[in-house]
């Protein structure tokens, strides 16, 4: 186990500095000087070119990426130019908003995608199987913004249940918080649970065929416990992969869903920062964003190693 | 055990071989939609349609008519002809991004699983790299610095699909290369050139070809939702995207705005990951009890 750690913590190291390289050159390579969008159209040309010089504008790239990654390692990411605040804190201010709904949408994602999942598994090519996976090829079919606006649809325009757009923080009024983050959650989820369904009732089909499966019907044990028990961990592996790219996926902000129900997370952060060009926004958000990813991925495969010991001893 | 194995995979494969031989109403009806929606495209100029970008604000949201047959939008403009020439701009992007990524993803992925070895490790990594960034993010930031303009969101769109082709010609060809006949042909002195060309390409096409559909899929999703955001396709050109992202605004007073082309993507994606899907569990039966 401590072997593989340390394998897949070596492995991490040039990908971990790939991604801050790439980072860096897209928002470097970008055209738009970042003297002229903080001095505007008019500035002089001595202007701009005394800013440069004090911001290190003129130095080599690879030299700014040296001091830019030399910083980054000390937890400096830059502040923006524009509101004055650091990389960091804007994050931290948006984050919560981001990990709540990727926590409620992934829930109901669990929610309705498990259960279904193990009742078509447990009745493969019956009448349910087929409406059920039937019906998640179709939602996959169904892009996140086509679902948002149905749902504000119904539930905002014809039935005036719940808010079309915008956000209470948690702590004011936990209930108006809910309400309003029901519908975008409800969005992601229903995104969600067609690939959870489908890759656990493919892994648990596969199950239910092994022996010790056979030997515990023989055994006379009910088929709930079977199922539940006996079938559920082992058929769980792809589950983690998938969940946990999720995740990954949306700790990093759900751009579309954030923007559409105007929900103050990352993503509207980083989309924000690309039509005010607050590269030093985009340039620190973004990096976290992928580092968070990648490390998200790293604990994927941790726990699948615990969950799985032919991982770990090599030979899978 | 290793015959433990074999007879579970056969009773695996066994089920969902029955299933992919007969392709289906639906399978068929996913064409005709995808044959009718290819036709409109190419053919939008010849049919007798009012212009897509006229404006007529004595008609806006007007409802269907005999000059209208669809309506017109917020702006006035014909809504059937929106819906037409906006096909073609979802097709255009659909069809030209996964090109790039099935050539270029196709090629490392058969190259990598061919040779193995360092190489391999420096492709799957520069694929974890690639695959690390939130790609709708990445569109964002180059459509908005570089420009909006189709040529640069199929090239984003087409750049970003890269990884996945990669993985599929990657996996394929891990299995394909250690078939006998890749063996034989090695031991009869065939050039790697000729073993990845003539032996592995048709191969690993079938595959490529199935998750090429799924491609466009995922394509038409990237495009309407950057044009939704109003990022992708300039105005006034149609696009699905942006036409949904202008509905939206009337959803009270006209939701059809949004809905017919609403409608129209969910059936094009549809259409072509259900095809998609089929070609694949033809190529992979053990795949298809997904």
């Amino acid at each position: 186990m401590l072997g593989f750690l340390a394998r897949r913590l070596i492995y991490l190291v040039p990908v971990l500095l790939a991604v801050s390289l790439l980072t860096f050159l897209i928002a470097s390579l970008l055209p738009g000087d970042l003297a002229y969008v903080i001095l505007g159209d008019q500035a002089t040309p001595e202007k701009v070119a005394a800013l440069r010089h004090d911001m290190g504008l003129d130095q080599p790239l690879w030299w700014r990426y040296l001091g830019w990654i030399g910083h980054v390692l000390e937890g400096d990411l830059g502040r923006s130019f524009r509101t004055g605040q650091t990389v960091l804190q804007a994050v931290g201010e948006r984050l919560p908003v981001s990990i709540e709904l990727m926590l409620l949408a992934e829930g109901i994602g669990l929610l309705v995608g498990i259960p279904l999942a193990i009742v078509c598994a447990a009745r493969a090519g019956g009448a349910f199987d087929r409406f059920v996976t039937g019906g998640a090829f179709g939602m996959l079919s169904v892009p996140t913004f086509l679902s948002a606006i149905l749902l504000i649809y119904l539930f905002a325009v014809e039935l005036h249940l719940l808010p079309a757009t915008g956000y209470v923080p948690f702590a004011e009024d936990p209930v108006a918080n809910l309400r309003f983050f029901i519908l975008p959650a409800l969005t992601l989820g229903l995104a969600e649970w067609p690939t959870i369904m489908r890759v656990l009732r493919s892994d648990m089909i596969a199950t239910l065929q092994e022996d010790y499966v056979a030997l515990a019907r023989a055994k006379g044990l009910k088929p709930w416990r079977i199922l539940f028990v006996h079938a559920l961990k082992p058929s769980s592996l792809t589950l983690v992969t998938v969940t946990g790219i999720n995740i990954g996926r949306l700790i990093g902000g759900a751009v579309i869903v954030e923007s559409i129900f105007a929900l103050p997370g990352i993503g509207r952060l980083i989309v924000g920062a690309i039509y005010t060009r607050d590269l030093v926004i985009l340039q620190g958000a973004v990096l976290l964003v992928a580092v968070g990813f990648v490390m998200v991925n790293f604990i994927v495969d941790m726990l699948y190693a615990v969950l799985d010991p032919r991982i770990r001893h090599g030979h899978a | 055990m290793a015959t433990l194995e074999l007879t579970i995979r056969e009773r695996i494969a066994a089920r969902p071989a029955r299933r992919a031989s007969r392709l289906g109403l639906l399978f068929w009806l996913a064409i005709g939609w995808m044959a009718l929606i290819f036709a409109v495209a190419i053919f939008a100029d010849l049919l007798p349609l009012p212009s897509p970008t006229d404006m007529d604000m004595l008609e806006k949201r007007a409802a269907f008519s005999g000059e209208h047959w669809l309506g017109t939008d917020g702006l006035g403009r014909d809504e059937l002809a929106r819906l037409i020439f906006g096909a073609r701009t979802s097709l255009v992007v659909g069809l030209c991004a996964p090109v790039i990524g099935v050539v270029i993803g196709g090629a490392l992925g058969m190259l990598a699983g061919y040779f193995r070895g360092r190489f391999e490790t420096l492709v799957v990594g520069c694929m974890d790299v690639l695959l690390a960034f939130p790609p709708l993010i990445l569109a964002l930031a180059v459509t908005a610095y570089l420009g909006q303009s189709i040529l640069n969101l199929t090239l984003i769109l087409g750049v970003l699909g890269i990884p996945a082709f990669t993985r599929v010609a990657r996996a394929a060809t891990l299995t394909l290369s250690r078939r006998e006949f890749v063996i034989a042909a090695q031991a009869l002195g065939a050039t790697h050139a000729r073993i990845l060309l003539r032996e592995l390409l048709p191969n690993v096409l079938l595959p490529l070809t199935a998750f090429f559909l799924v491609g466009v899929a995922i394509t038409i999703v990237a495009e309407g939702a950057l044009s939704f955001l109003g990022l992708g396709v300039p105005p006034p050109e149609p696009s699905w995207g942006s036409m949904i992202g202008e509905g939206r605004e009337s959803l009270d007073i006209a939701p059809r705005l949004a809905f017919l082309p609403a409608i129209a993507m969910f059936l094009s994606v549809l259409s072509f990951n259900l095809v998609g899907d089929r070609l694949r569990a033809l190529t992979d039966p053990r795949q298809g009890t997904l």
